[in-house]
């Protein structure tokens, strides 16, 4: 178990230090997420009013996109001088390498949703922040689910050349119910009379599906990426 | 190999025989639905089509972890027709429920959850057939991993209407069925399941022609 930990930390650390010498993904994804939401600042205000209870999908739909942007890029860095070849080949738990490169995209998308749920909560008057904790654990959640199986489809898909067609196409309908429970739960929150009961609910809801998506994800990693 | 076409050629029958039976068995035993009238009908076809997607989901899932863990092809072969008529009866299931929807609800299409669980169900097989058709070389291995997660999707679509309040009717509605609707309907699912089994078998034994088209092929081209 702390072999497995320990190659985790270094892949991650790995990648957190790629990432920290170009920013190539934090600024991409950040920008990304903010045009998402200037787009979206223009389809729901009307006379200088956002409608009512918009912000909810305008977080997840911003975050999905990004998350996606992100997913894809981490796995096209890994294919320069055939870096994904020789991270498989290294004599280690290939579940630890996935583990690893999974905790690497959800710090890079946590940094993403701060700045998401800032700018909702700015142009869009929301009360998000109000409600921070239950928001932070429904967002942690449903990163995790989101990521997972992310993480696995970006490293199948990594080698085909229609990666980036691909990625969208079977990265949302698999993802769709841990989005779907993150906006129900969001909308519960931002009621003029938050219903806590309903938040938790939609949050055990991603947490059965963390679950569920972690133990396949870690069960078919290794004969996903097998040559 | 003269068994398993006596096989082929028996459920090929009973596929026949139930199938053609289905419509003078429903007029003869069917009652009557007062408000909905002929509309009601579609229960029979609609109910026992989701019976076979999931069934379809399960083939396809099982053999796909089968073909992730053993690399035996034939279980790829077998969990790319049944992906197929995944599909197909996935359609079917989404044709006939708005058809039913717009005389009981009013309404083609609901965003309930039972709906667009199964709405997302079906996504994910189209999903599988366009990473097989567009995902190049090694996406046998990258669809049998979907197929998984789509087969964990199952038991949720199924259990979803009854965690929920929703306009769709439970799941108790099929095991509490009584005479004389109960007769018709599991008529129309063991014809639902011998049309699944010929097509499943004859699109397996497509698949299983091709492979030996391309093994003689790559031999031709050896020589």
């Amino acid at each position: 178990m702390g072999e497995f930990c320990r190659i985790a930390w270094l892949v991650m650390r790995k990648d957190l230090r790629v990432e920290v010498r170009s920013r190539e993904l934090v600024y991409t994804t950040v920008f990304f997420a903010t045009s998402c939401v200037l787009v979206f600042s223009f389809a729901f205000v009307r006379e200088g009013r956002p409608l009512a209870g918009v912000e909810a999908g305008i977080v997840w739909v911003a975050l999905a996109y990004a998350g996606q942007l992100a997913l894809g890029r981490a796995f096209e860095r890994e294919l320069g001088q055939d870096a994904l070849r020789a991270l498989l080949l290294a004599p280690v738990e290939r579940s630890a390498i996935f583990v690893g490169k999974l905790l690497g995209i959800v710090l890079l998308m946590a940094i993403v949703e701060v700045v998401v749920v800032f700018l909702v909560t700015l142009f869009f008057s929301s009360a998000l922040i109000e409600q921070a904790f239950w928001l932070a654990a429904l967002l942690a959640a449903a990163t995790v689910g989101f990521a997972a199986v992310g993480t696995l489809f970006a490293a199948m898909l990594a080698r085909s050349q229609s990666r980036a067609v691909l990625l969208p196409v079977l990265l949302y309908p698999v993802t769709i119910p841990v989005l779907v429970a993150g906006v129900s739960g969001t909308i519960a929150l931002l009621a003029a009379e938050p219903n806590l009961d309903q938040a938790r609910f939609w949050l055990a809801l991603i947490a059965f599906f963390d679950v569920v998506f972690l133990t396949l994800t870690l069960w078919t990693f290794e004969p996903l990426m097998a040559e | 190999m003269t068994r398993m076409r006596n096989r082929s050629q028996t459920i090929w029958f009973a596929a026949a025989v139930l199938l053609f039976a289905t419509a003078p068995v429903l007029i003869a035993m069917a009652p009557n639905e007062a408000t909905m009238g002929l509309v009601a009908k579609i229960f029979y076809f609609h109910v026992p089509a989701w019976f076979v997607m999931f069934a379809a989901v399960f083939v396809c899932g099982i053999a796909s972890a089968v073909y992730l863990f053993t690399e035996r092809a034939r279980a790829d072969r077998l969990a790319v027709s049944a992906a197929e008529l995944a599909v197909l009866f996935g359609l079917m299931g989404l044709t006939t429920g708005p058809l039913w929807g717009r005389v009981s609800w009013g309404v083609w299409w609901q965003w309930d959850v039972r709906l667009t669980t199964a709405l997302i169900l079906e996504l994910t097989f189209i999903a599988y057939l366009l990473l097989r058709r567009y995902g190049g070389p090694g996406s046998e291995k990258l669809s049998a991993g979907l197929a998984l997660f789509g087969m964990a999707n199952v038991p949720f679509v199924y259990v979803s209407v009854n965690f929920w309040r929703t306009i769709h009717p439970e799941t108790t509605v099929v095991p509490t069925l009584e005479m004389p609707m109960a007769g018709p309907f599991w008529w129309c699912v063991a014809a639902y399941f011998a049309l699944f089994l010929v097509m499943l078998d004859g699109r397996r034994r497509l698949e299983e022609q091709r492979a030996a088209v391309d093994r003689l092929r790559l031999a031709y081209d050896d020589d």
